[in-house]
């Protein structure tokens, strides 16, 4: 492992090692870039994992303290938890499912294709599909994406049978394993799915595409990469021109520490990264940083999200294999006739008996919950999640009330449901209930949302520097050297799983990144 | 005879050094039951021939509580039973609630006193002792203070003393970690018969090396 002194300021660093800031990492190292990343959380690897729902979610969670206000249901259920994403290396790429799909070319240009709809900042991406797809390309090829590049399909698991057989009575077409960054064969020096059932839980058997051993280490390998594990970024500095200098953190023993930079790149996931720059708010940036728009923390997207669990007479075990083993695309389109906007994608789910108490009914109780509890082992499950509409009061804002174990205010996450997402959510409840009904089912039941793990939009890309924070590239309007690289710069949220997205995204800002460094831009 | 005592079980997310929720095999002689320090024990034995024996070397299990009464502990357990009935699991699983709750008390002054008062308020409600009451009227008696901080730290309790445990696991048809048993590629995930075999363009079969 490289390390580079504190004093570089020619060092690019990256603030996180996910999907984004893992990936790009590793392009920009592969391009003879010196690289610092800074992350939060701690080094596990498959050896460390867990296959046990609730210490791993303690072992990989992100557990600093947060706080939720707005009329979404996980504000009630999980009022100090809203999103289910990792402080660990590789973030939430340890934790995913593996689903990689691209989004589909009217979700880039929602505004045009949706039209105007009441209380919903929508707004074109300023980038298509057409100019993202030689990126997704590398993406998919990158992450070992099953039915592209000629990698087989996974095999199905009895939870897929299940929505299989269902799915195919009702009529639906598109129906399969998925599109999934796990080895359905041995890929890349990284195994084959054994079918472990643990996903959600850092994979063990490495079959699951995740930074922390692809890109990271083929990062390390060039000499390149200075990577600092247990580095909490407090701070991004700046100077009086109005260009980011680099950061302040909080390294492993506590102690402050400051990294010079020639670019920084803000990778935390969509409710660090906002929180981030607001906390770098300065005489210069009295909003925070990179927000003359008044975006940054706003349009918070976390997808329609629900899942519909049915119970059968005869067993499923639906915990063996991969959590996320299939999906039905028919619903992903937009049609309006439905009732909303947008589609969505309805994918299989299993949890352990852990987890499903967990997750089932939060706040239930009774002979009711005991029945599902009792038939867990003859259930199905499946997870829908579909285009959400970004708004603009749906933010993350620092409370100053609540504080983190440095003494910075906690991030609060506002969140209320459009009436598109309530009208989505009802349709595709419906839908999967029917798809199980279809299969046998005695009984289902719809589990609302969990804590958000698709976080996304809140400094969202435009083309204007009026109405966005970001250009096409993750570039800051306000200030050159500063980048947005994950999830956060989605303009709107699309049907689909956002990694794949993330990491084109970031393929393609490192181009960007390489070309302006050589052109002497920034 | 021998003793089992059912460790701490996992008390909340982020604990680390939480046990897996077995039945530690522990040798430990029922004489010793007078030696036991704590304020009560639940005791009680498995059914013989039911699917846990097998995790236990002997049939009988005792629960320390370092706080509560034994009486005290049996009302936590009636009142785990009422929130979350169960008649497949043992009380050897509510006993771990009673044992968590007690772990809950003992850490904290101001926990003890809403815990050791709801369990009271739970006798006065049944006119007498809450365990003894009639299912019917222990219904009635815990729906009547749900909202109330003591129903919720019960309620939120159970879930992962009840349902993170091997015993619940075993009863509810959830073998918890399958790495080391090589996870399922051979061991039956697509084992279900109930329904066709998809089509392989849709499942492709599976790459066995």
């Amino acid at each position: 492992m490289a390390k580079f002194d504190f004093g570089d300021d020619s060092v690019v660093v990256i603030i996180g090692s996910g999907a984004g800031g893992g990936t790009l990492a590793n392009e920009l190292c592969q391009k003879g870039i010196k690289v610092v990343v800074l992350e939060a959380g701690a080094v596990q690897s498959p050896q460390t994992f867990i296959n046990d729902e609730w210490k791993s979610f303690g072992q990989l969670a992100w557990l600093d303290p947060r706080t939720t206000s707005g009329t979404w249901r996980v504000a009630k259920d999980f009022s100090g938890l809203p999103a289910w994403i990792c402080k660990t290396v590789g973030g939430t790429t340890t934790h995913w499912a593996g689903a990689s799909l691209r989004l589909q070319e009217h979700e880039f240009r929602v505004k045009t294709h949706y039209g105007e709809i009441k209380g919903a900042n929508l707004m074109d991406w300023p980038v298509t599909l057409k100019e993202l797809e030689p990126y997704y390309a590398r993406a998919e090829d990158k992450m070992g994406v099953t039915r592209t590049n000629g990698i087989p399909g996974l095999p199905g698991n009895n939870n897929f049978k299940v929505m299989y057989s269902g799915a195919k009575k009702l009529g639906y077409q598109d129906v399969h394993t998925g599109n999934m960054a796990i080895n359905s064969q041995p890929r890349d020096g990284r195994g084959r799915c054994m079918q472990l059932g643990f996903c959600f839980q850092g994979c063990k058997s490495g079959a699951k595409w995740s930074t922390l051993y692809t890109e990271l280490p083929k990062a390390e390998s060039t000499g390149n990469l200075d990577l600092r594990p247990e580095s909490h970024v407090s701070k991004i500095e700046h100077d009086d021109k109005g260009k980011v200098t680099g950061v302040v953190y909080f390294d492993k023993a506590g102690k402050e520490q400051r990294q010079k930079a020639r670019i920084v790149c803000v990778a935390g996931n969509s409710i660090e990264t906002p929180r981030l720059l607001l906390l770098s708010a300065s005489a210069m940036f009295k909003d925070g940083l990179a927000n003359s728009s008044g975006q940054v923390g706003r349009n918070y997207m976390r997808h329609m999200t629900g899942s519909v669990y049915a119970a059968f007479k005869q067993p499923v075990n639906m915990y063996r294999g991969t959590t996320m083993a299939g999906i039905i695309r028919d619903e992903a389109g937009h049609n309006p006739k439905r009732g909303f906007a947008g589609g969505y994608e309805m994918e299989t789910l299993a949890l352990g008996v852990p987890f499903m108490a967990a997750f089932l009914d939060p706040g239930a109780w009774g002979e009711d919950f005991a029945w599902w509890m009792d038939h867990y082992a003859n259930t199905a499950g499946m997870w829908l999640v579909g285009e959400d509409m970004p708004r603009e009061g749906n933010r993350i804002t620092l409370n100053g009330n609540v504080k983190d174990k440095w003494g910075l205010p906690a991030p609060n996450v506002h969140f209320d449901d459009h009436d598109n997402d309530i009208a989505m959510r009802n349709h595709a409840f419906a839908q999967g209930e029917k798809v199980y009904k279809a299969a046998g089912a005695i009984r289902t039941f719809r589990t609302p949302p969990y804590p958000s793990t698709h976080n996304l939009g809140t400094c969202r890309m435009g083309a204007s520097a009026k109405d966005s924070v970001c250009n096409a590239y993750g570039q800051t309007h306000d200030i050159a050297n500063l980048f947005i690289s994950d999830g956060s710069q989605f303009t709107t949220g699309g049907a689909e799983n956002p990694t794949l997205t993330i990491v084109t995204l970031a393929i393609r800002q490192a181009e960007y990144i390489a070309k302006q460094m050589t052109a002497r831009s920034i | 005879m021998r003793v089992i005592a059912i460790e701490t079980m996992f008390e909340g997310a982020g604990c680390e050094d939480a046990s897996a929720g077995e039945v530690p095999k522990l040798d430990l002689p029922l004489a010793r039951r007078e030696f036991l320090k704590g304020s009560g024990v639940l005791m009680g034995t498995l059914a013989t021939g039911s699917v846990l024996a097998a995790l236990a070397p002997s049939t009988a299990w005792a629960v320390e509580l370092k706080t509560l009464s034994k009486a005290e502990g049996e009302a936590v357990m009636k009142m785990g039973r009422v929130l979350f009935p169960h008649k497949k699991l043992p009380d050897a699983v509510y006993a771990l609630l009673a044992k968590d709750i007690d772990a809950k008390a003992a850490g904290d002054a101001g926990a003890a006193k809403m815990i050791k008062d709801g369990i009271a308020a739970l006798n006065s409600a049944a006119g007498g002792i809450f365990a003894k009451a009639s299912e019917k009227k222990r219904k009635e008696i815990v729906k009547g203070m749900e909202g109330q901080p003591f129903f919720a730290t019960v309620r939120g309790q159970c879930i992962t003393s009840l349902y993170d445990n091997d015993m619940a696991f075993k009863v509810l048809g959830y073998p918890g970690s399958a790495w080391e048993k090589g996870g399922y590629i051979t061991r039956g995930f697509q084992d279900l018969k109930w329904l066709p075999a998809p089509p392989l363009e849709a499942s492709p079969k599976p790459y066995l090396g």
